[in-house]
């Protein structure tokens, strides 16, 4: 297995644990604002490797939404989803610095 | 929970893209344009063997036998016309200052759209047909236009419309900034982004001729060729930048700005590799 696929594979169980995990109290705006943070953080960092993902956009917008009804449990759940997809997207554009040429007709 | 689910699948497709691809990833050799052109245009003339290679300009009805008389049928009364009539118009029209588009290009404008996008050896970049009309404008004191559609999109297809026939005569010159770029169009072409996780070659390399939901995907061998394009899906006319942009939203990537270097230099490498095949624009697409 490349180092890629594997990666992949630990991404997938990541994701899959975090997505299980329930949330244990009801998040606050200060957690939501962590959260937030930690997603736009990411979501940059793949704006700099030109490799922005339309739904992290969504995801964080849906974050802000609900943040802005007093509802921190979705705001929370929301920005963790667009932090996730950063980080997917992120993982793409490093991976696809050499797998591109996979593809490559020559 | 659901997202999360949602998003292991895609990893997981991605691994398993990742074990598909294996360990015989090519390793880069020296840049060699003129070989890569060969072989991307023996892939598809290989690929579908009864098609002439002028053919592969008419995009998706050159795979399809009755979408290609619907297209026969169409080009009758071609819903490209009012875009061309009116780019004849505002081609012809002096700018406030007198001078005209005319006074921007080679040969007057006329019957070159074969030879764009080129390398300009002085800003160092590609410079495409698009951004060269909104350098002329700015030249003259008028605003530029959108890049994606309407004023830009009518420009081109006057421009394309008298250049019908002509081989795409794209050059690389020796320069190693050209060769980067060029490169750089060519790693962006295969390049997978977008959750979907697709490249421009998943659609227009390895399935051109299948269907994706209703429409026929087109060959990338001479994809530019008959740019601009009405669409009946857009309603309208659109530009390569509103190709390029409307391509990377579709698999859920944010676009960038059209005319960004990126764009300008997959233009490039995609024109380059059409070499030989005739200007075909305006055209019309599904």
């Amino acid at each position: 297995m490349s180092n890629i696929a594997r990666s992949a594979f630990s991404l997938a169980a990541l994701l899959l644990v975090a997505g299980a995990t329930p949330a244990s109290a009801a998040s606050s705006e200060a957690d939501f604002k962590a959260a937030f943070g930690a997603a736009e953080a990411a979501n940059k960092q793949a704006g700099v490797l030109r490799n922005q993902w339309t739904v992290t956009a969504g995801a964080l917008a849906e974050a802000k939404k609900a943040a802005d009804k007093g509802d921190f449990d979705a705001a929370v759940a929301s920005s963790k989803e667009a932090e996730a997809l950063a980080r997917a997207s992120i993982f793409q554009a490093e991976s696809e610095k050499d797998a591109w040429q996979a593809l490559d007709i020559h | 929970m659901r997202s999360a689910i949602q998003l292991a699948s895609a990893a997981l497709a991605l691994a398993a893209l990742c074990l598909g691809a294996g360990p015989s990833a090519a390793a880069a050799d020296a840049p060699d344009p003129a070989a890569d052109a060969r072989a991307f245009q023996k892939f598809f003339t290989d690929k579908f063997p009864r098609l002439k290679p002028a053919d592969f300009v008419n995009g998706p009805y050159s795979m399809n036998e009755d979408m290609h008389r619907q297209w026969e049928e169409k080009e009758q009364f071609p819903p490209y016309d009012f875009s061309l009539d009116l780019g004849k118009e505002m081609f012809d029209k002096p700018f406030k200052n007198g001078k005209s588009y005319a006074d921007c290009f080679p040969d007057k404008g006329i019957g070159i759209r074969q030879n764009y996008p080129y390398f300009d050896e002085k800003e160092g970049k590609v410079v495409t047909l698009e951004l060269a009309l909104n350098r002329c404008r700015e030249a003259n004191g008028e605003a530029p236009f959108s890049y994606v559609k309407d004023e830009m999109a009518a420009l081109t297809a006057y421009m394309a419309f008298t250049s019908r026939g002509k081989p795409f005569d794209i050059k690389i010159p020796s320069d190693p900034r050209a060769l980067a770029a060029y490169e750089n169009g060519k790693r962006y072409f295969y390049t997978r982004r977008g959750q979907l996780n697709f490249s421009c070659a998943s659609c227009h390399v390895q399935n051109p001729g299948e269907r994706i939901r209703a429409e026929v995907l087109a060959p990338a061998l001479g994809i530019l060729n008959a740019m601009p394009i009405y669409r009946s899906e857009w309603g309208g006319m659109g530009t390569i930048s509103r190709r390029f942009t409307t391509c990377n939203s579709q698999i859920r990537g944010v676009p960038l700005e059209p005319q960004a270097d990126e764009y300008r230099d997959l233009e490039y490498y995609l024109s380059y590799v059409s070499n030989g095949l005739p200007i075909s624009g305006p055209g019309a697409r599904p």
